[in-house]
């Protein structure tokens, strides 16, 4: 196990995360499927002025097994309308908003477009970090190298699973932030903050100082709230979508968001 | 066929490209069937419920009738007659075992045509471990005894509605159940595919196939080695078995897929499944559907040591058409008195055309028979009308 770049500084993402971790802010980074509905930029737009710090856009993939019920959804309503990874790179490239955007999917379509031609494209696509769930740190190093080199910040995660020195690994080969997955299970909402996202939270916070953000199974503004109390953030996905799959616009998806920032801030 | 060594690669393929959470358990996995595959005590207790409980050796078949139809000389490894009525019990049981050893007394898995299901679930049931099987809803239709027969083993089937509804949504779905319960559960994949070790232990657990097909071939041939080994290929385990006792012969080694699922046909490298192999994608790397009268070889991958023996030369992979599977399906029927499943009938399709073409005349010709044909003849009766 070795960082791919190691020493090599984040990008564009990890500066403005730090800088607004540093400054005593905690960490929203709401999650969109890329290309669901033909208005989906509106809500990317939405969400960024509703106080995101980043935002990560799903690009769908066909077999998406870390996602559960509502993102499979999404992902495939998003596919069957004939949505493709250039499609969502191109309604990125005029998103026009303040906020860095962040993608997340799965490697294939990365080993597909091959890698230095995957780097450019989301770095040409104003994109400023990727997140691929299926590509662990061992499978890893060319991509960290090649997406370091087009400046495009490669956010590795780590588990409840993972021990402590592949924990270290992890944490020092990250750039953007550092995935924290809070819980053992797939995407969905849960009734309650599962232990385990704390008890991360506080190994990872305790051996980096990237910005380390709770994702998977945060489900409200209070979980968002409790989980931070450790964590410097997190990345709310399912609570959102479903929202947006039950008919909620632009605005309401924004309105949601802006609760959760104003707990986070409270 | 070597050890894939520590990255679990095959040539380029292989690895394991698995969410975070399932790697230590991937590395645990490794850890033990490598210590219990040095046990001798394991390879004992394994042994021993192969040949008292699974029925093996199973034996090698002259086939008179088909081979004088055929022109060449074909023998059958019979894996159809099995308990449970096919190859899948002979990697299952090694699994087991290895679950129990791992102190995992839950098992998922996957299945497509229900043998391998039918065949964790007997595992189970022996073991006294729980079992809960994904099955695409295409599936659990085409395949009702199956899934009947798995909840009389007491275990739970869990249809799947999401994507193709087949075999590849069934792989991502228990892939989800682990995710979350990999702390208990021990995930029996029922194929040579997957993220290391899967592709290697299974592979090494279907060995048997090979290893016992060598030794009766040898016997039967005066010494000698067929000329030709043919299995089917769906994830793969049958004919990476049944290889694995040839390929250091000069027996030229053929995997039959699925036209509608030829990975190895007309697939692209790619990462799907914990394995970087062949699959059937479209430009941007979305996985396509497989499609064939075949449950069990409805996949759009391929298990990655496939992929390397074809990039090396060391086999070749061909594809039939359900047209054709079905009429060779009813002539081992008619000529030998054995209804195959509909996986090997593709392999037997392959080589009833190939003896007319390119296979020269009195070649021997071994088939793995990786399955009894028990489960599709209702699908059979309503295409045959
Ligand atoms: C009888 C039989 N043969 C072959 C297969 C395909 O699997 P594999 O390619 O792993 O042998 C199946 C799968 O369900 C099967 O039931």
């Amino acid at each position: 196990m070795s960082a791919a770049a190691p020493g090599v500084p984040g990008g564009r993402l990890e500066s403005a995360l730090r800088a607004r971790r540093d400054g005593g802010a905690k960490l929203l980074v709401p999650y969109l499927t890329g290309g669901l509905g033909p208005d989906w930029l509106e809500y990317v737009r939405a969400v960024a002025a509703a106080g995101a710090d980043a935002i990560e856009i799903g690009i769908p993939f066909s077999d998406p097994v870390m996602d559960g019920p509502v993102i499979q959804r999404a992902s495939a309503d998003a596919l069957a309308g004939g949505v493709t990874p250039a499609g969502v790179l191109a309604g990125l490239a005029h998103a026009e908003v303040s906020v860095p955007l962040v993608v997340m999917t799965y490697y294939n379509l990365v080993a597909r477009g091959g890698h230095v031609r995957t780097a450019h494209q989301l770095a040409d696509a104003g994109v400023a970090g990727a997140i691929l769930p299926d590509l662990p740190l061992d499978e890893a190093t060319d991509w960290l190298a090649t997406a370091a080199s087009a400046g495009v910040d490669a956010v590795l995660l780590a588990a409840p699973t993972t021990p402590d020195d592949r924990l270290d690994a992890i944490c020092e080969a990250s750039r953007g932030f550092l995935y924290a997955v809070g819980l053992l299970g797939v995407t969905g909402e849960r009734d309650r903050l599962a232990g385990s996202a704390t008890r991360l939270a506080a190994r990872c916070t305790a051996r980096t100082d990237l910005p380390v953000l709770v994702g998977v199974g945060i489900s409200s503004a209070d979980q968002a709230r409790e989980v931070c109390r450790v964590a410097d953030g997190v990345v709310i996905g399912s609570a959102l979508v479903r929202r947006i799959l039950g008919g909620a616009g632009p605005d309401e998806a924004a309105e949601f968001v802006a609760g959760v920032r104003r707990a986070l801030d409270a | 066929m070597r050890e894939p060594g520590p990255g679990g690669r095959f040539g380029e393929f292989g690895g394991r490209f698995v969410p975070e959470s399932l790697v230590p358990a991937c590395a645990e996995l490794e850890a033990a069937f490598t210590a219990a595959w040095a046990d001798a005590a394991f390879r004992a207790e394994l042994d021993g419920l192969l040949a008292s409980y699974a029925g093996r050796p199973t034996p090698v078949t002259e086939c008179k009738r088909l081979s004088e139809r055929l022109g060449v000389r074909v023998l059958l490894k019979r894996e159809d007659l099995t308990h449970t009525g096919s190859h899948k019990i002979n990697n299952v049981l090694g699994q087991a075992l290895l679950a129990r050893r791992m102190g995992k007394s839950r098992l998922i898995a996957e299945t497509g045509a229900g043998q391998h299901g039918v065949a964790a679930a007997t595992a189970a049931a022996l073991l006294g471990l729980s079992c809960e099987v994904y099955m695409g809803e295409v599936d659990t239709a085409r395949q009702e005894l199956n899934v009947f027969r798995m909840r009389l083993l007491g275990a739970e089937v869990h249809p799947v509605s999401s994507g193709s509804r087949t075999l590849k949504d069934a792989v991502n779905e228990a892939l989800r159940d682990w995710v979350a319960s990999v702390e208990t559960t021990h995930y029996c994949i029922g194929s040579v595919m997957g993220p290391h070790p899967y592709p290697w232990l299974v592979r090494e657990l279907q060995r048997v196939v090979g290893d016992e097909a060598r030794r009766q071939c040898r016997q039967l041939l005066g010494g000698a080695d067929p000329d030709v080994v043919v299995a089917c290929v769906g994830g793969g385990s049958n004919a990476a078995g049944t290889f694995a006792g040839f390929v250091d012969t000069a027996a030229v080694l053929v995997g039959v897929e699925a036209a509608g699922g030829a990975a190895m046909g007309r697939g692209v490298p790619g990462v799907v499944h914990g394995m970087r192999s062949q699959f059937l994608q479209d430009e941007a790397g979305q996985i396509l559907e497989a499609e064939s009268i075949s449950a069990g070889l409805d996949y759009p991958g391929v298990g990655p040591e496939h992929a390397h023996l074809g990039a090396i030369g060391r086999a070749r992979y061909v594809s039939a058409e359900d047209g054709d599977v079905l009429e060779a399906f009813k002539l081992l029927a008619e000529t030998e008195g054995i209804i195959p499943a509909l996986e090997p009938a593709h392999a037997l399709a392959w080589v009833t055309a190939a003896a007319r073409t390119e296979i020269p005349a009195g070649s021997v010709v071994l088939v793995t028979l990786s399955g009894r044909g028990d489960k599709d003849v209702a699908q059979v009766m309503a295409m045959l009308g």
